[in-house]
């Protein structure tokens, strides 16, 4: 899995941090989102894509399995 | 791209001012799945209808009349069934539509083609007609579109972070406590409402704004004059003057010294004018308060009718993360929806949506949609597995403040909860007024005892 995050989309409501605080963090000043782990282990695979469905800015996109 | 077919009732301006909305369908709605209503024990309306009507039916009113206080209007259910994209009568009397199911609802407010500034929503009050809208007021970013609303909203972001508001949790538990301290020395019955539901958002919002709380009767006042659906266009503005003039005072005032609040870090920053942050100010107090507020005396009454998911939330109270999220979801507080207008024709299913045409996303209604969430979701179950619901809104506008409302509905219905074991209604249920004339919806006063 392969996720991308598109920081001029994100309006900073936070849900991907709610969904997987693990690969996804907002920045200090202005709430935009930080991507910590574009490449996530399996077990957060189903944690990541429920936060790209809850995103309301259609800000992440998970690109599916190369490896 | 499939179908061009020109749709009727897509104009704003006056449509027949007969057809409003206090009559529809009152009594007369689709058979409800969920049997009686928890809170008055009515069982499901009727429906006499023939099941298909004809092809494009006139605009219908807009749904607005409730069977039982924690559901939506029940024609909600028919019109995600047959009509899910439906011309539409609003109750000011202009034309526009209603859509009504999840994924829908959510293609609308996530399209860039349609744009935030609108009418208010009102009850009865005539709409001007075809006379254009007028611009957003200064600095409320709500009903602006991109760049105006990015600009704005991204200094905003920062303050509302997941670990920002985490990081709140003890100031928002100390302020709860405090509130319950009160109640239980004053003893029962109490109204929740004005003792605990609506003082605790307050209290939050002003710290963090930097309001003094002792203001509060001034701009709660004028907050429920800018939500009440039966305000005339003077009444609101007014209102909306007086609140804006409030926070521009106060703001100037925090230019020349400064304290660690929102108001106060917008005039230092400097890229907001004077007006702008007056009006983001008003905005977030009115917002920060007022919906929070409901939810939790809503929230109360709902789990106070609901006997089996009370008892299931106090003998496991790790279900409350889950519990806030259900609640927002089943109730649903944007009773009348987000309004947006196209800015351009849209193709939405198979409809065209003419431009300048009102368009009513009906959260409401698509946080009910069985499409969308498992088991029956006419139920409230506070193991319900999260699904994405629309109670924050969705799109580039969704709830800027909601993770400070997460975080204070666990911290007041948990504490709330654990204070008083044998909290109940001091009234019976049917007796409780609700706020079927506010924007928001929820209680206008809850009378509790324990």
């Amino acid at each position: 899995m392969k996720v991308i995050v598109d920081e001029e989309k994100c309006v900073g409501a936070g849900q991907c941090v709610l969904a997987a605080a693990e690969v996804f963090d907002q920045r200090e000043a202005d709430g935009v989102v930080v991507l910590l782990d574009a490449s996530p282990p399996d077990a957060l695979h189903s944690p990541v894509e429920d936060a790209a469905a809850r995103c309301p800015a259609l800000a992440i996109e998970v690109l599916g399995d190369g490896t | 791209m499939n179908d061009t077919q020109p749709a009727t009732g897509d104009r704003t301006g006056t449509g027949d001012r007969t057809a409003t909305d206090t009559q529809a369908g009152a009594g007369t709605g689709p058979h409800s799945t969920t049997g009686a209503c928890p809170a008055t024990g009515a069982g499901p309306a009727l429906d006499n209808r023939p099941a298909t009507e004809a092809p494009r039916p006139a605009p219908r009113p807009q749904p607005t009349a409730r069977t039982c206080p924690f559901d939506p209007p029940e024609e909600y259910r028919t019109l995600r069934e047959q009509d899910p994209i439906a011309p539409v009568t609003f109750p000011d009397g202009t034309n526009g539509w209603l859509v009504t199911r999840h994924e829908d609802v959510r293609a609308v407010l996530a399209d860039p083609r349609f744009g935030a500034n609108r009418r208010p929503a009102r009850l009865g009050s005539p709409a001007p007609a075809d006379t254009p809208l007028p611009p957003p007021p200064p600095g409320m970013f709500l009903m602006m579109d991109p760049p105006e609303h990015t600009r704005i909203r991204r200094l905003l972001t920062g303050q509302f972070t997941v670990r920002r508001m985490r990081q709140l949790t003890p100031a928002v538990e100390r302020i709860v406590a405090e509130q319950l301290d009160a109640m239980a020395s004053a003893g029962g019955p109490a109204d929740l409402v004005q003792d605990f539901a609506l003082p605790v958002p307050s209290l939050v919002i002003c710290e963090l704004l930097g309001v003094p709380y002792a203001d509060r009767a001034d701009f709660q006042r004028d907050s429920s004059a800018m939500l009440r659906l039966d305000a005339t266009q003077e009444e609101a503005q007014r209102a909306h003057l007086a609140m804006h003039r409030y926070i521009h005072e106060l703001a100037l005032a925090k230019r020349a010294a400064p304290t660690d609040d929102i108001l106060s870090g917008l005039m230092q920053d400097g890229r907001l004018t004077d007006e702008e942050v007056a009006g983001v100010g008003a905005l977030l107090l009115l917002a920060g308060h007022e919906t929070t507020a409901n939810m939790i005396a809503l929230g109360t009454m709902c789990l106070l009718g609901n006997p089996g998911q009370l008892a299931a939330l106090r003998a496991d109270p790790s279900l409350m993360d889950n519990a806030v999220e259900e609640l927002l979801r089943y109730l649903t507080i944007i009773q009348f929806g987000l309004r947006r207008v196209a800015l351009e024709d849209v193709e939405l299913g198979g409809h065209r949506i003419g431009a300048g045409s009102t368009v009513l996303a009906s959260v409401t209604s698509g946080n009910r949609d069985a499409a969308r969430f498992s088991g029956d979701p006419d139920r409230l179950d506070v193991r319900r597995p999260y699904s994405p619901h629309l109670a924050f809104g969705h799109g580039i506008h969704q709830c800027i403040g909601q993770q400070l409302a997460r975080v204070e509905m666990k911290a007041a219905l948990s504490a709330l909860l654990d204070r008083f074991p044998g909290l109940r209604l001091a009234v019976p249920a049917e007796k409780v007024p609700m706020r079927d004339d506010m924007l928001i919806y929820g209680v206008h006063e809850l009378p509790v005892t324990w």
